[in-house]
C-alpha cells in the first residue's frame, strides 16, 4: 500500500463538475469516461439492433421502410464496433495498464484527452446522419462501393465520423505503446508483463497499422463521390472490388483489434479465479503475437465470391486456416489454466468461461467458413451473421463484461450485488443463445443477410431469433442497474477481492485504486 | 406470490412455442441439392462439422470435467503447473495435420467448382437495381426478370402465399443435365446471383464479367435472391431457375425466338418495306 498517497487528490487543484472531466489528463478519469461512453454507445447500437429484429419478427414490412432498415445495419454495424466494442477496450487499457506495470499514469496524458473527446463529435455525426437529406448511410457497415457512391449527405458524415475515429484510436495507440514500453516499473521485463498489458501492446500496433489504411479507403469513396476520380468506377479504369481488398486489409486485423484484448481479459480472469497461474504464458504471447501477423494476411477470405483466380482462393484458405492453430493454442491454455486449479463461480469467471464456450463456437464456424466451396454457399447469409455475433458478442462483450464485473471492485472500492450480477451472466448467454444460435440454420437454408423482409420458410427461426435478441437487450439494461447499484450503494471492497489475483493493481493498490497511483515505481521482483 | 408470476411466463411461452412448432419449416441444414457440386459441398460441410465436433467434445468434456471436480467448494486444492513444453508442442502440431486433412477434400472441390470450361451453353446475367438481366449468348434470348409478388402482401393487406418473395413474372430456363455457364455483371452496384440448391453464388461487379456454372440433376424449380446489398430493395430481387427437360427447353426457346421475331425482327423488315 506504501503507493497509494491520500494527500495527492487535493494539491493539483483538480477543477470539479464537468470541468473535471472536460479538462481531466487522469487516465482514471480518462478510462471512466471511455467506458460510459461505449456503455451509452452499446445501448444505441442495441436499439438499432432490436429495431432490425422487430422488422424481423415476421415476413412483410411491418416496422420500417427498406432504405431505413439498411441504415439501421449500417449504423449499427459501426456504432457497435467502433462505438461500443473499441472504446470499451480502450477504457479497460487505460485504467488498466499504467497500474498493472506499475506506471504514475499513461505517457501522453493531454494527447489521452484529446482522443478520448473525438469520440463524441464522431458518434454524433453517426447519429446525425439519420436526420439529414437523403437519410444515414445504407451501404452497410463494409461500406462496399459503389454503393455508396449513391448515398445521401449521411455518407459524408460517416466518412467524416470514421475519420476522426481514427485518428482517436491510433492516438490512443501511440499512447500506449509508448507507456507499455517506456513506463514499466524496474523489473518489469516484458515477459513479465500481465497478459492483458501485452495483448494491448500487440493489438495498439495492429491499430496503428490498419487505422490509415480505412482512412484511406473511406477517403477515396469521399473523392468519387464528390470530387470526380474513379477508384471504384469501372467506367473510369477503377475496380470496385479494390475497395472491399482495402476495406479487408484493415477490416481483418480489425476483427482481432476487437477479440486481442478480449483475450487479454480472459487471460487475467481464468488465472484468478482458477488460483492457479495461466498456463504457457509465452507459447500465449506467441499465439497473440502470430494471430496478429496472421491476421494481416488473410483479408480475402472475406471475398471469396468476388471471382478471385482459383490460386488466390487456395492461399486465402490456407492461410486461414492455418489462424485456427494459434487460437487453438490459446484455446487449450485457458482449458489447462483451469485444470487441476481450485475453481470458483464469481461472475467475471463465469463471463471468462461464457467467452471460452462461445467463443471456440465462433471459432469453429470460422472454420467452416474458411474452406472455400462451403463458404461459398454461406458467404453473405445469416450463417455469417451468426458467426460474427459469437465472435463479437459472445466474444469481446462478454469479456468487456467480465473485466467490469472483475475490476470494478478497484475502480470503485464497492462491490458489485453477486447474485444479481450471475443473474445478469444467466440471462445474457440463455438470451444470447436463442437470439442467434438459429441464424446458423436460416444461413445453411440460404437466407441472405441485409435483407428487411424474407420468405416464409425462414419465418419461425426468425421469430425465435427476435424474442432472443429483445431478451438480451433487457439483460442489459439489468445490467446498467447492477452497475448504479454498485456505484451507490456497493459493499466497500478490501484491496484484494479475488484470492487468486496477483498484479500489481491488487497487491500494491487499495480499493478504490487512489487518485494518482505509483508516482513512487514499486519494485518488481 | 412469486410462482404464479413465473408459472405465468411460462405459460405464455409455451402458448407462443406451440403454434411455431407445429409450423414445420425447422430446417437446420442446407437445402437438397440438385448438382452433384452441392452434394460435394454439403459433403465437406458434413466433413468439418464432424472435426469441430469431435474438437468440441475433447476440449469442453476437459473444460467441463473440471469445472465439476477442481472447484473450491468440492474443496480441490490448487496444483501449481504452469508450463509444459511437450503438450504445448502437441497441440500445436496436432491441429495442423487435421487442418491439412481437411484441406486436401477442400482444394479438390474447390478446383472442381471454379472449372468453367466447356459449358454447354451459356447464359449471362446482369444485375439491375432491382431486377436480374437474362441473355442467352448462344440463343439470342434477352429479358429481364422482377419480383412477381404483389405489392400488397408485403405490406400485409393481402395473404401471403407459397413463393412469397421468390417468384418473378420471366424465369431462367435451363435444360437438365447440361453444363450452364452464367456470366455475372452488373449495371450499377455490386449484385451476387445466389441459388442455394444449385450450389451457386457468383458477384455480379459493375463493369467486369465474372462467371460460374452449375449442371442440374433433376428438373424443378430453384429459387434464390440476390446476395449483395445492393440498395433500398436488396431483398426484393429474387432469382427463379426452371430446370426442364431437353424437349421443354426446346419448345421454350423456340416460344421466345417467335417473341423476339414477332416484336424486333418483325420490325425492321417493315420499315424497310417501307422505305423503299
Amino acid at each position: 500500500m506504501e503507493a497509494a498517497h491520500a494527500h495527492d487528490d487535493g494539491h493539483d487543484h483538480v477543477p470539479s463538475g464537468l470541468m473535471r472531466y472536460v479538462t481531466t489528463t487522469n487516465h482514471k478519469d480518462i478510462g471512466s469516461m471511455y467506458l460510459w461512453f461505449s456503455f451509452a454507445m452499446f445501448l444505441v447500437g442495441g436499439v438499432m439492433a432490436l429495431t432490425i429484429r422487430a422488422e424481423l419478427f415476421q415476413p412483410g414490412l411491418q416496422l420500417v421502410r427498406p432504405e431505413f432498415f439498411n441504415t439501421m445495419t449500417t449504423l449499427h454495424g459501426l456504432i457497435m464496433v467502433f462505438g461500443a466494442i473499441m472504446p470499451a477496450f480502450v477504457g479497460f487499457a487505460n485504467w488498466q495498464i499504467p497500474m498493472m506495470i506499475g506506471a504514475p499514469d499513461m505517457a501522453f496524458p493531454r494527447m489521452n484527452n484529446w482522443s478520448f473527446w473525438l469520440l463524441p463529435p464522431a458518434a454524433s455525426l453517426l447519429v446525425l446522419s439519420l436526420f439529414v437529406p437523403g437519410g444515414g448511410p445504407g451501404a452497410g457497415w463494409t461500406l462496399y462501393a459503389p454503393l455508396t457512391v449513391q448515398q445521401g449527405m449521411g455518407m459524408d458524415l460517416t466518412i467524416f465520423a470514421i475519420h476522426i475515429l481514427g485518428m482517436s484510436s491510433i492516438m490512443g495507440s501511440i499512447n500506449i505503446v509508448t507507456t507499455i514500453l517506456n513506463m514499466r516499473a524496474p523489473g518489469m521485463t516484458l515477459m513479465k508483463m500481465p497478459l492483458f498489458v501485452w495483448t494491448w501492446l500487440i493489438t495498439a500496433y495492429l491499430l496503428i497499422a490498419v487505422m490509415p489504411v480505412l482512412a484511406g479507403a473511406v477517403t477515396m469513396t469521399l473523392t468519387d463521390r464528390h470530387f470526380g476520380t474513379n477508384f471504384f468506377n469501372a467506367a473510369g479504369g477503377g475496380d470496385p472490388v479494390m475497395f472491399q481488398h482495402i476495406f479487408w486489409f484493415f477490416g481483418h486485423p480489425e476483427v482481432y483489434i476487437i477479440a486481442i484484448p478480449a483475450f487479454g481479459v480472459v487471460s487475467q480472469i481464468l488465472p484468478a479465479f482458477s488460483r492457479k497461474p495461466l498456463f504457457g504464458y509465452a507459447s500465449m504471447v506467441y499465439a497473440t503475437a502470430s494471430i496478429a501477423i496472421l491476421s494481416f494476411l488473410v483479408w480475402a477470405h472475406h471475398m471469396y465470391t468476388v471471382g478471385m483466380p482459383v490460386e488466390a482462393q487456395l492461399y486465402y484458405m490456407f492461410a486461414t486456416m492455418l489462424i485456427a492453430v494459434p487460437t487453438g493454442v490459446k484455446v487449450f491454455n485457458w482449458v489447462a489454466t483451469m485444470w487441476k486449479g481450485s475453481m470458483t463461480f464469481e461472475t467475471p469467471m463465469l463471463f471468462a468461461i461464457g467467452f471460452l464456450f462461445l467463443f471456440t463456437l465462433g471459432g469453429f464456424t470460422g472454420l467452416v467458413l474458411a474452406v472455400v466451396p462451403v463458404d461459398v454457399q454461406l458467404h453473405d447469409t445469416y450463417y455469417v451473421v451468426a458467426h460474427f455475433h459469437y465472435v463479437m458478442v459472445a466474444g469481446a462483450l462478454y469479456a468487456a463484461f467480465g473485466g467490469v464485473y472483475f475490476w470494478l471492485p478497484k475502480w470503485i472500492g464497492k462491490m458489485y450485488d453477486e447474485r444479481l450480477g450471475k443473474i445478469h451472466f444467466w440471462l445474457s448467454i440463455i438470451f444470447f443463445n436463442i437470439a442467434f444460435f438459429p441464424q446458423h440454420f436460416l444461413g445453411l437454408a440460404g437466407m441472405p443477410r441485409r435483407i428487411p423482409d424474407y420468405s416464409l420458410q425462414f419465418a419461425d427461426f426468425n421469430m425465435v431469433s427476435t424474442i432472443g435478441a429483445f431478451g438480451f437487450g433487457m439483460a442489459q439494461i439489468f445490467f446498467l442497474y447492477i452497475l448504479l447499484k454498485a456505484i451507490r450503494s456497493g459493499e466497500p471492497a478490501p484491496a484484494k477481492p479475488w484470492d487468486g489475483a496477483d498484479t500489481l493493481e491488487w497487491t500494491h493498490l487499495p480499493s478504490p485504486a487512489p487518485y494518482h497511483s505509483f508516482e513512487d515505481p514499486p519494485q518488481i521482483r | 406470490m412469486k410462482v404464479p408470476y413465473i408459472s405465468k411466463i411460462l405459460a405464455t411461452c409455451l402458448l407462443l412455442a406451440v403454434p411455431c412448432l407445429s409450423m414445420a419449416a425447422w430446417n437446420i441444414n442446407f437445402q437438397p441439392g440438385n448438382t452433384l457440386l452441392a452434394d460435394d459441398i454439403q459433403q465437406l460441410h458434413l466433413i468439418v462439422m464432424i472435426v469441430c465436433v469431435v474438437i468440441f467434445v475433447g476440449v469442453f468434456g476437459f473444460m467441463f470435467y473440471a469445472i465439476f471436480k477442481h472447484r473450491k467448494s468440492v474443496g480441490h486444492k490448487a496444483s501449481n503447473f504452469h508450463e509444459n513444453t511437450t503438450v504445448e508442442i502437441i497441440w500445436t502440431v496436432i491441429p495442423f495435420f487435421i487442418l491439412a486433412g481437411l484441406a486436401w477434400p477442400a482444394t479438390e472441390t474447390l478446383l472442381a467448382m471454379r472449372d468453367t470450361s466447356s459449358p454447354d451453353m451459356t447464359i449471362k446475367a446482369t444485375g439491375y437495381q432491382w431486377m436480374w438481366g437474362y441473355e442467352y449468348l448462344d440463343e439470342g434470348i434477352q429479358f429481364y426478370s422482377a419480383l412477381s409478388t404483389p405489392q400488397g402482401q408485403i405490406d400485409g393487406t393481402e395473404p401471403k402465399t407459397e413463393n412469397y418473395l421468390l417468384e418473378v413474372d420471366n424465369p431462367v430456363v435451363v435444360p437438365v443435365g447440361k453444363r450452364i455457364r452464367v456470366l455475372t455483371t452488373a449495371s450499377d452496384v455490386l449484385h451476387a446471383w445466389y441459388v442455394p440448391a444449385l450450389a451457386v453464388k457468383q458477384d455480379a461487379v459493375p463493369g467486369f464479367i465474372r462467371d460460374t456454372w452449375f449442371k442440374a440433376e433433376e428438373t424443378g424449380v430453384f429459387r434464390g435472391q440476390c446476395a449483395e446489398l445492393c440498395g433500398k430493395q436488396h431483398g426484393f430481387m429474387p432469382i427463379v431457375v426452371h430446370v426442364v427437360s431437353q424437349e421443354d427447353y426446346d419448345a421454350w426457346v423456340a416460344e421466345q425466338k417467335q417473341k423476339i421475331s414477332g416484336k424486333e425482327l418483325g420490325a425492321p423488315i417493315k420499315l424497310v418495306a417501307d422505305s423503299q
